[in-house]
């Protein structure tokens, strides 16, 4: 039987895939977003495994609320993008470093 | 037997796209490996009875907020080549990070009971409408914060309204409430009283 436990080691493996992908690439900001994105996923695959093993409707209710954050988030990331590349021409991490100078 | 069969494939589908999106030099493909990553987390989803959710999944993130992403990635020009060049240098930083935090993760779940017992749920019958039972939830314990969830929608779209609208210097265009407010005949018309002639030149009273 599938138990809880392979649910929890699958988003594990996921939070740690996104978080990896944070850290691997320095260049591209929109890569950024969709790491965050997949780090948003693995924490809505822990509330909707718990809220079917221990049989709890609420844990659903907290995914759809996550999905909301995760839509206004990515759209308002991607407007800070397009602000980005318009005033810089790049959206290099690296090239955005003006406050540390 | 065949839930364990369809979660192996579906599992081994979703870390291996998850894994596709950080590491292929394309952010056109990155974003289609996304894609693929929320299709088969969506059919998981369904293999635990979050029926509404999968499909909200599929619907809102890869109908809408996918797009999305792929229309910047296409509307901005990057240079593709110079977007990776770091990715060898910072590649062993990143996999020990995240064996740190995935062995960390692991030893949380598999070293405590946590003090429930979590038993195989049973299927559940053939009427049970997950919708609705979500729909309760939401309509009636989470009233509040739904409508939180609506509000936060709202200064999203204001949001991404304001960052991005931009009034270049120096073009021209119409402003169509100012040519609305004119007043025509106080502000530009100006009637003259004249007397009209007629053909042979005599004027009419």
């Amino acid at each position: 039987m599938i138990t809880l436990f392979d649910f929890l080691a699958l988003s594990g493996a996921l939070f740690a895939i996104g978080l990896a992908g944070i850290f691997l690439n320095r260049k591209n900001v929109i890569l950024l977003l969709m790491c965050v994105e997949l780090l948003l996923l693995a924490a809505n695959f822990n509330f909707i495994a718990f809220s079917r093993y221990l049989n709890d409707i609420s844990g659903q209710v907290f995914v759809f609320f996550i999905l909301t954050v995760a839509a206004a988030e990515a759209s308002i990331g991607l407007a800070i993008v397009v602000v980005l590349f318009r005033n810089r021409s790049s959206i290099n991490v690296d090239d955005i470093d003006s406050l540390k100078h | 037997m065949i839930q364990q069969i369809v979660f192996i494939i579906l599992a081994a589908l979703t870390i291996g796209s998850a894994l596709g999106v950080i590491v292929v030099r394309h952010t056109v493909y990155a974003a289609l490996f996304l894609v693929l990553t929320f299709v088969a987390s969506a059919g998981l989803w369904l293999l635990l009875e979050a029926e509404f959710l999968a499909l909200v999944l599929v619907l809102v993130y890869v109908g809408a907020v996918m797009v999305l992403f792929l229309f910047i990635v296409m509307m901005l020009d990057t240079d593709t080549q110079s977007l990776r060049q770091g990715l060898v240098r910072y590649a062993p930083l990143g996999v020990v990070v995240a064996l740190i935090v995935f062995a960390e993760i692991g030893y949380v779940v598999y070293s405590r009971e946590m003090g429930v017992s979590f038993g195989t749920p049973l299927p559940r019958a053939g009427d049970f409408s997950n919708t609705r039972e979500l729909g309760q939830a939401i309509y009636t314990a989470y009233g509040f914060p739904f409508e939180i969830a609506g509000v936060i929608l709202l200064v999203g779209i204001v949001a991404a309204i304001m960052l991005t609208l931009r009034r270049r210097q120096g073009v021209r265009h119409q402003n169509i409430a100012k040519q609305v407010r004119v007043n025509a005949k106080r502000g530009r018309l100006r009637i003259v009283h004249m007397p009209s002639e007629s053909r042979t030149g005599e004027k009419n009273p």
